[in-house]
């Protein structure tokens, strides 16, 4: 499946933005993790704003860089989300709650629990009525929302807007399910090459056995292999490189999802 | 769109497992919702909840993956031949060559909230061989179907709420067109919980009494629990049931409401119609999402009024399953092809006086008539529809 980059959008510690990552993950310069400090989206009203979970905030934060970098309008944007579990900490609020007598679940909390609640406030945020779908396929996922966005966007043959994002679980549930730190990506797949144009990348799966790729940087590799939206993080590093190349991430029953990445305006 | 043939498909809910049960509990018009007697949840209002899944574990390889959203899983995948249908797909195309596309809202979070009354007070962490990857996590459906049938292609859970199993069907599409599988499972499971028992009740959003949808004094939805599969393909041209359009939108308006004219519900049914080339004369029948929520009601009334006016019949079975959630779309997908089979449109039993308010022509008595196009609508939290259309090949 041939498809065309046009924004890419990036927040993760150390990493604040694609503008101010590029250096970093080109080898320019040193990586240094950083703790996250997530706020708000402005486009969101003040009400929903007090409302929104961190999961949100990080999948608003790189979505938007990702439409302005491509300088699209959300509005008109189809989007697919994606994460390897839901919102840790409001599953984590409702699960004590259910565990004590009194079982009050907030209303609020309630419907911030589902899956899809960052698609939902995004198309608030932004009034956007086009399509948008949720997925999660565990560690997966980044390789998941690859195909899905990529198909999406040759049957529609418009522009759409991929999503991934995690965030470590508060302790109970990371007991089971650790996730290293927060990450998140927005990335804009366009059907055809246009003055926006930042790659061309060709995705493709792979049958087992596939060898998915890894990076030099140990911190970086912590991060990658740490959290599964970071799966994204060696096609992100060639897009900064500017070279041509393949890079694997990987999928479900052991097989991979291929990118050759051909990048044309790596300077943008 | 290219049409994809339904060529085997199943569903299990309060109904009944399979579709002989599930076809004989439609016709005979008796609402199977009750009191809630699940597990501990002491709530004023009915379910629809399927019987005997304590009597069903999980073993063998995937003894893991046991739990009730899987259990709702294994049984559903037993019944019709739907395992029998699939591994002769396998055979036709190949275990890489099939997808799973799965839905669910809270996948197995009920042994999560069982565990959570037990958490270890030294540390206030789950024990780590908790089995989160093959239960709780949303993920955790899709991964367990593939296994369960022993496909190795492109797997994927959709989870955007109550359009959840709707959704598979328009993202398997778009996988098979686009040559990443030649073939899908799709559908997926939604299993009772107290996460969603004592949520919507939160929202007051559940009914006392049974749900009833379109009813002048509808009070709220009743929660269900229901697993359904289909076999997606390229057409075979058998005469069978067809996905002849999907159409998805966002309402970009409410967390847990509708856009109150139905603005997204419009949307997703136009968008649907135009996959299709259809014109809505084309449909015979609207499997309304109809919850019985007061304003979940009116907004989906609005929108089928102004594309079908008074004219096209519709209808919402969830007087008869509850509404179960995610599931809700492969469940009403199931009853679409039923209804296109065997000529009948579904009644809604509990639903006693029709609201003079709403303008479609809601058929709570249902009716014995040739269906050849059905039009399923699947409404969620967070804003997101999706409406599918299934026809004569």
């Amino acid at each position: 499946m041939e498809l065309y980059l046009e924004g890419i959008g990036l927040c993760a510690g150390g990493l604040p933005n694609w503008a101010e990552s590029r250096d970093v993950l080109a080898g320019r310069s040193p990586y240094r993790s950083d703790e996250l400090v997530m706020t708000a989206s402005p486009l969101l009203p003040p009400a929903e704003r007090r409302r929104t979970t961190d999961t949100v905030k990080l999948a608003m934060t790189v979505g938007s860089e990702a439409i302005a970098h491509a300088g699209l309008r959300a509005e008109d944007t189809a989007s697919v989300f994606t994460s390897s579990g839901g919102d840790g900490r409001t599953i984590t609020a409702i699960l004590e709650v259910l565990a004590s007598p009194e079982r009050e679940v907030s209303p609020t909390r309630f419907h911030n629990s589902v899956h899809n609640a960052p698609a939902g406030y995004w198309s608030i945020a932004t009034r956007c009525r086009e399509a948008s779908t949720s997925i999660c396929a565990y560690d997966f996922s980044f390789a998941a929302g690859l195909l899905e966005a990529a198909t999406r966007v040759l049957a529609e043959r418009r522009a759409t807007l991929l999503v991934a994002y995690d965030l470590p679980y508060p302790p109970a549930l990371a007991a089971c399910r650790p996730v290293a730190a927060p990450f998140g990506t927005g990335l804009v797949l366009a059907p055809e090459r246009t003055a926006r144009t930042l790659a061309s990348l060709a995705v493709a799966l792979r049958r087992p056995p596939v060898h998915e790729t890894v990076l030099d940087d140990p911190a970086l590799e912590a991060l990658r292999a740490g959290v599964p939206a970071a799966s994204a993080l060696p096609l992100l590093l060639a897009l900064a490189r500017g070279d041509a190349g393949e890079v694997v991430v990987p999928y479900v029953a052991d097989s991979g999802v291929a990118v050759h990445v051909n990048p044309v305006a790596y300077d943008r | 769109m290219q049409q994809l043939s339904l060529s085997h498909f199943t569903v299990t809910s309060a109904l009944g497992s399979g579709l002989g049960a599930t076809l004989a509990a439609l016709r005979s018009r008796r609402s199977p919702l009750r009191p809630c007697d699940f597990e501990t949840a002491a709530l004023p209002t009915h379910i629809g909840a399927v019987d005997g899944l304590d009597a069903y574990p999980i073993g063998g390889a995937l003894a893991a993956y046991d739990c009730r959203n899987n259990r709702l899983a294994q049984l559903t995948l037993d019944q019709d031949g739907f395992r029998a249908a699939v591994a002769k797909a396998v055979g036709r195309y190949g275990a890489a060559r099939i997808g799973v596309f799965a839905g669910t809202s809270t996948a197995a979070i009920f042994e999560t909230e069982q565990a959570f009354r037990r958490l270890d007070l030294a540390t206030g962490a789950l024990p780590p061989d908790f089995p989160y990857r093959e239960t709780h996590n949303t993920f955790s459906i899709a991964d367990f179907v593939q296994r369960a049938l022993g496909l190795e292609g492109p797997a994927v859970s959709i989870s955007a709420a109550c359009a959840s199993t709707a959704m598979t069907f328009a993202a398997a599409s778009r996988m098979i067109e686009f040559g990443l599988c030649d073939a899908a499972v799709v559908g997926g499971v939604d299993s009772l919980c107290l996460t969603t028992l004592y949520g919507f009740h939160a929202l007051q959003l559940t009914a006392e009494g049974p749900c009833r949808p379109f009813d002048a004094a509808r009070d709220g939805i009743s929660i269900g629990e229901a697993g359904g599969f289909a076999l997606l393909e390229r057409d075979g041209g058998d005469g069978g049931v067809s996905l002849l359009g999907f159409g998805e939108s966002s309402d970009a308006y409410h967390m847990s409401s509708p856009h109150p004219e139905g603005l997204g519900a419009r949307r997703a049914m136009e968008k649907a119609l135009a996959a299709a080339g259809l014109r809505p004369s084309d449909i015979d029948y609207v499997n309304l999402h109809g919850t019985a929520t007061k304003v979940g009601d009116a907004a989906e009334d609005r929108a089928v009024a102004e594309l079908y006016g008074h004219v096209t019949p519709c209808s919402s079975t969830k007087g008869l399953t509850g509404h179960t959630l995610g599931a809700s779309g492969i469940v009403e997908a199931v009853i679409s092809a039923l209804g296109i089979l065997h000529g009948f449109i579904p009644a809604s039993p509990t639903t006693e006086v029709v609201d003079p308010k709403l303008e479609s022509r809601y058929l709570s008595e249902g009716a014995e008539q040739k269906l050849r196009r059905v039009m399923s609508n699947s409404f969620g939290f967070g804003g997101g529809n999706c409406s599918l259309i299934f026809g004569r090949a």
